[in-house]
């Protein structure tokens, strides 16, 4: 196979030059500069990479529908009559509309532009023009005009185990050996077959460039330093037994941990937010029960745009959609199984209160990125430090690593040609 | 109970007064930070949420907050002055179109508008978020209180954090 950057609709490689330390340093024109973000959509959410864009449950029936976006792109995800799921360029082949203007619903057997009225099937075929043959003898399409060659861009998609995946490339992987057998392992765990049934959704826009959101949860060691809630509580400690993985390229990674042992010694003096006298006034926010063998955490980083979170009894697809260089929308779509007890579900949404814009411990990480961005976009020539746990990457068995970030620009780079 | 009968026998002109005033004191108590005090506009079974409007229309039952108690409407409160790492922000509640819907004697039905403007440093004001007020208040101790109160809004994309209560 060639080099997974060689797409056709891979652009121009931005014109910079990266620190010589290495993967160890991060630029920080890398965050907000034009043309690192168009080199960006054409190599990475236009190249040959697989985005998240729907969970199955979400279309249940034929019609049923999502609007969402690959980097910016504006797609829909559609079910056909036969069960079968398209993903579509949401933009009118005749003359650029975005037709779909509503996140989810139900089409019925085909899509209509509301401008001209051409009309597509389910799989992105045009089906209809009208005026095509003109009105009474005058106007109309010319005589060779072919349908065929007009219908909507089509994507490729690929499932697993009900999430649904796209992708702009004319050639790309297997999903299946795109995630790698470390990712598929960690994938298959919380997707295993089971219908899924969405809880509802969160959406924020956040004033970062959309890589801070990778770096943030492809960094372990952050979460027991900043998220005083998660210390506090005993949820999340540096000296909890985790580790830190990637798939064999680097692009994909998961911070795993679980419970084990921990009370306050020498050795996490370091984490001045730890605060022993905390305690619930409802406890009921706090009641996570095992579900999942050996880990309590999963957070998995999968290349470009999605992060699946098992934290406890939550569950989430955070889907990362690029808004230009400075700013991105996570839209989060929490889930549980279509056969949870209703003590399950009732728990997954009260530890949803963790997560999302309001977050207990998630609105952490979005005013951090702020912040983040805030010092990082003035300053482009400076570079960030990232030497936590070494200058180079493996899969490590703690959390005091940058390593899978590290990992994530030694694959971004080659893609980058940076 | 006497205190009820006070609220029963208002009249309509009367109650709205009431209300207003009730309203505008759980503006106030928010807008100047009073985060200890605003547990106590509600009952201790009570329930509060923020709401997507396209969770709420479609029956799902994910809330952006969500507090099952005052108990944890104070842990809330324990997040703001204690955990929680944010910038510094200010907040501005608007309420208007208040409308009673009905009143059986126990549960008191309301619907307002609602309108938070947020400025952050560096930054202009900002609408922050916009939506209804779907509350149910009884009567406790002599004073009306939320049972229930949903924040339902309308603009599905937060800007950024969601940090003090609407």
């Amino acid at each position: 196979m060639s080099a997974p950057w060689s797409s056709p609709a891979s652009g121009p490689a931005p014109r910079r030059e990266w620190p010589s330390e290495g993967i160890a340093r991060v630029p920080y024109w890398l965050y907000s500069a034009p043309d690192v973000y168009a080199a960006e959509q054409a190599r990475i959410f236009c190249g040959p990479s697989w985005s998240y864009v729907a969970l199955e449950a979400e279309l249940p029936a034929a019609g049923d529908y999502k609007r969402t976006f690959i980097g910016d792109k504006p797609v829909v995800v559609v079910r056909d009559q036969a069960g079968a799921i398209h993903c579509v360029e949401n933009r009118c082949a005749h003359r650029g509309v975005q037709f779909c203007q509503r996140h989810l619903g139900n089409t019925g057997s085909e899509f209509m532009c509301p401008y001209h009225q051409w009309t597509y099937d389910l799989a992105g075929n045009l089906i209809g023009v009208p005026f095509r043959r003109g009105v009474k003898k005058q106007g109309g399409m010319p005589p060779d005009f072919d349908p065929k060659d007009h219908g909507l861009r089509k994507l490729k998609v690929a499932t697993r185990n009900g999430v649904v995946f796209a992708s702009f490339a004319a050639e790309v992987e297997p999903l299946e050996s795109y995630l790698g057998p470390t990712m598929l392992a960690l994938f298959d765990r919380v997707f295993d077959g089971r219908e899924l049934e969405v809880l509802g959704y969160s959406r924020q826009l956040i004033p970062a460039n959309w890589k801070l959101m990778f770096e943030n949860i492809k960094d372990p060691y952050h979460a027991s330093l900043l998220h005083v809630f998660l210390v506090s509580f005993g949820l999340f400690r540096a000296d909890q037994p985790s580790k830190v993985v990637m798939d064999a390229t680097g692009r994909h990674g998961a911070l795993i941990s679980w419970k084990g042992e921990q009370k306050k010694t020498d050795a996490n003096a370091d984490m001045k937010s730890l605060k022993e006298d905390f305690k619930l006034h409802d406890p009921r926010l706090l009641d996570p029960v095992r579900e999942f063998p050996e880990y309590t955490v999963v957070m998995g980083t999968y290349w470009p745009n999605l992060i699946v979170q098992q934290q406890s009894n939550t569950l989430a697809m955070r889907q990362l959609v690029t808004k230009g260089p400075t700013a991105f929308e996570l839209a989060w779509t929490f889930f549980g199984y279509k056969d949870d007890s209703p003590e399950m579900r009732r728990r997954r949404l009260r530890q949803a209160n963790l997560m999302g814009p309001a977050g207990f411990v998630s609105a952490d990480d979005s005013e951090v990125m702020k912040f983040s961005q805030d010092g990082v976009q003035p300053y482009p020539d400076a570079a960030g430090v990232m030497e936590m746990g070494g200058r180079d990457w493996r899969e490590e068995p703690h959390m005091v690593t940058e390593g899978a970030i590290r990992s994530f620009y030694d694959y971004y780079r080659k893609v980058m040609e940076l | 109970m006497a205190a009820a009968e006070r609220f029963l026998g208002m009249g309509a002109r009367e109650l709205r007064l009431e209300l207003e005033e009730l309203y505008a004191d759980y503006s106030a108590c928010l807008d100047e930070e009073r985060f200890e005090d605003w547990p106590e506009f509600f009952t201790d079974e009570c329930l509060y949420k923020i709401v997507p409007r396209d969770n709420f229309e479609r029956g799902l039952p994910l809330a952006t907050w969500m507090c099952e108690s005052k108990a944890m409407l104070r842990d809330r409160v324990v997040m703001i002055r204690k955990t929680a790492v944010y910038g510094p922000r200010w907040i501005r509640r608007m309420t208007s179109a208040l409308r009673v819907l009905g009143w059986d004697g126990e549960v008191l039905e309301v619907r307002a508008n609602y309108l938070a403007v947020e400025t952050l440093l560096d930054e202009l004001t900002r609408v922050f978020n916009a939506g209804q007020y779907r509350d149910r208040l009884v009567v406790e101790g002599g004073r009306l209180k939320f049972r229930e109160k949903l924040c339902v809004f309308d603009s599905l994309l937060v800007p950024n954090s969601l940090i003090y209560p609407l």
